[in-house]
């Protein structure tokens, strides 16, 4: 082998080293039995019991894990639709405008949304009583802007779909709304389910937004992890990430066999 | 082959896409049990008149029958008409039987019934033994089979083609072309057929529709426009055409003598409508029509040195000058092995022909 060739795997060796050390590093540390996270003093699952134990932090990542889940469904539901406006009605004049608000969340700083999103939902609070704060407004406002990135994925695939495909099942008789569920939906179903993905994960990782919207019943998972890390971190948090890393590993690799299942079978 | 009454009214149908016209105020019967194609060169508005059939574009102005009844405000999914698309279309997450079955579970179809329906076009088309395949796959030619099986299956009124031929490779288009014609004579369908491609159109229509610049040019036979095309377009377009240029002197019953002054000689031509004397005009005269050698009693003669010869195999095509800057083409069967071909370059050679293969084109 050259010379060269030793330094690309190097570099790449490097590269991924980058990425996922500190992932294992902390999923090692999660079986560590000191209490404090930098010193290793033998294997242990006592963290894991003890973080059975802990209802605060359970109950915490069940809410994070709800407002993941509801806010993806409805990102990609308004995602979706956004994506199939901007491309479908070229004519529309609102095309334009559109096209520009959508990608507006993406580039805007969560802090500002935070901010926005509160004032928002405090008047809306003052003028008619509702939404109280908490997990709805953390899941209305979390969509705001996953739904941005659903359209931007869900527009892509659109756009490189055949338009005949449409065309031809309304030739065969179908109805726009029949044509919608039994031919385009199936063709784009594997950019909806990036897009939950993707809205999901957005969900899960996000502290600053939730921080201003969010209640005083409702807290969620980071904002829990970033108060308890002032404190000092408890190895209880090592093994509850340790735990997420595993559930996400299994689920992206699930959703990538049955992705390249799909773009296996749409390739020609 | 052609019956009584039109199938297809298209009244005086226009398509403009803000100044642009690309269906310029068409109208245009077709005939039940016809297979009529619209030929033309890419932009010429065939497919948006095909698009306009199917229910895919609204016209501007004017109105679409079919079988007599007004279906211009009628949606595409309510029409008596199905499309094979150019691209296919086949959806690609259905097999090739979900894909025929797509139209007649719309339709309400039992399912005995439509099973039925599926194997019977499977058949017809020959590819019952990929009814579980996915359109990936499939050939080129086998998908080509599907689409225009699923476009069938709702025994449509008329089946509209987009190019059907477009995307496969000469050998098999050639051997489709004829298994679409047998095809839409036993269906007794009435086809309509986009192309670009005038062999295309000449080996399987009924009658062609030339189109240019969102117009008809010319609707005719393909017979009858090959022979006797209306315009310099027609001539251009279907097959390859001599043109040239000369006024009329005399007309007598129905046979024109016309003047060129760049050749300095005179030619005679039939042509059955009356002509004003001293109107310029072109005479059209086909390559292959145009003999060799001495023909002292033909009226049509010119002497010409040869310049580029074009081998194809079965005939070869011979340009020759016959005035300074006029040329004029000729074909030959190549009867003789290449070695004993007669003619050569820079060759003299006498070309005539009759006043009877050839035409007047005063447009």
């Amino acid at each position: 082998m050259s010379k060269l060739r030793w330094l690309q795997i190097t570099v790449l060796l490097l590269g991924f080293a980058f990425l996922y050390i500190p992932m294992i590093s902390l999923i090692v540390y999660s079986f560590n039995e000191s209490r404090l996270v930098t010193v290793w003093a033998g294997f242990s699952t006592k963290w894991y019991s003890e973080l059975m134990d802990n209802r605060q932090l359970l109950g915490a990542a069940w809410l994070s894990i709800k407002i993941g889940f509801l806010n993806a469904c409805l990102s990609v539901i308004l995602g979706t639709l956004a994506a199939i406006v901007l491309v479908r009605f070229r004519r529309s004049r609102m095309r334009k405008p559109l096209d520009v608000m959508v990608a507006a969340p993406l580039v805007m700083p969560d802090i500002i949304i935070g901010l926005s999103l509160l004032l928002l939902f405090v008047s809306l609070e003052n003028l008619m009583g509702w939404p109280e704060r908490g997990q709805l407004t953390v899941i209305l406002a979390h969509s705001t802007f996953s739904m941005a990135y659903v359209t931007v994925v869900v527009r892509s695939r659109l756009v490189s779909m055949d338009r005949s495909l449409e065309e031809a099942a309304m030739d065969l008789g179908a109805r726009p709304l029949w044509v919608f569920f039994t031919v385009t939906l199936p063709i784009i179903a594997p950019s909806l389910v990036a897009g939950w993905l993707l809205a999901f994960t957005l969900s899960m990782d996000d502290l600053v937004v939730a921080s201003f919207v969010s209640g005083p019943g409702a807290t969620t998972l980071p904002m829990m992890v970033y108060s308890s890390v002032r404190l000092g971190v408890s190895p209880q948090i090592n093994a509850l990430a340790s735990i997420i890393i595993l559930v996400v590993s299994v689920a992206v690799l699930i959703a990538g066999i049955l992705m390249y299942r799909q773009e296996k079978r749409l390739r020609h | 082959m052609v019956a009584e009454s039109p199938i297809v009214q298209i009244k005086q149908v226009s398509k403009n896409f803000d100044a642009v016209y690309a269906v310029d105020d068409i109208s245009l019967d077709i005939y039940r049990g016809e297979f009529f194609s619209l030929l033309g060169a890419s932009g010429c508005g065939k497919t948006t008149l095909l698009r306009i059939l199917a229910g895919f574009e609204q016209p501007s102005s004017g109105r679409i029958f079919i079988d007599g009844q007004d279906m211009t405000d009628v949606p595409a999914y309510a029409r008596p008409v199905n499309m094979m698309f150019q691209s296919y279309a086949l959806f690609p997450h259905m097999n090739v039987a979900d894909n025929i079955a797509y139209g007649l579970k719309r339709d309400g179809m039992g399912k005995a019934e439509r099973a039925e329906r599926v194997q019977e076009m499977m058949a017809l088309v020959k590819i019952a033994a990929y009814a579980k395949r996915k359109p990936h796959q499939l050939s080129g030619g086998q998908r080509q089979r599907v689409a225009l099986a699923r476009a069938l299956a709702k025994q449509p009124k008329i089946l509209l083609l987009d190019e059907p031929l477009g995307a496969l490779d000469k050998k098999l288009r050639e051997e489709t072309q004829f298994e679409l014609v047998n095809l839409q004579e036993r269906l007794k369908t009435t086809f309509i057929v986009v192309t670009h491609d005038q062999e295309e159109a000449m080996t399987m229509s009924s009658r062609i529709a030339l189109m240019h610049a969102g117009r008809i040019e010319q609707l005719d036979t393909p017979r009858r426009i090959y022979e006797f095309p209306a315009t310099r377009y027609a001539a251009g377009f279907i097959g390859s055409a001599n043109l040239l240029h000369a006024h009329v002197v005399s007309q007598e019953d129905e046979l024109v003598t016309l003047r060129s002054e760049a050749l300095e000689r005179e030619f005679v031509v039939h042509h059955g409508q009356p002509l004003a004397p001293n109107m310029d005009v072109s005479i059209i005269v086909r390559p292959e029509k145009i003999q060799v050698g001495p023909a002292n009693d033909a009226p049509n003669k010119v002497e010409g040195v040869i310049k580029e010869i074009a081998y194809l195999g079965d005939v070869s095509i011979y340009h020759a000058e016959i005035a300074p800057g006029v040329r004029i083409k000729f074909t030959q069967s190549n009867v003789l092995p290449l070695a004993e071909q007669p003619l050569s370059w820079e060759q003299e050679v006498r070309l005539s022909w009759s006043p009877y293969s050839c035409g007047i084109l005063s447009q």
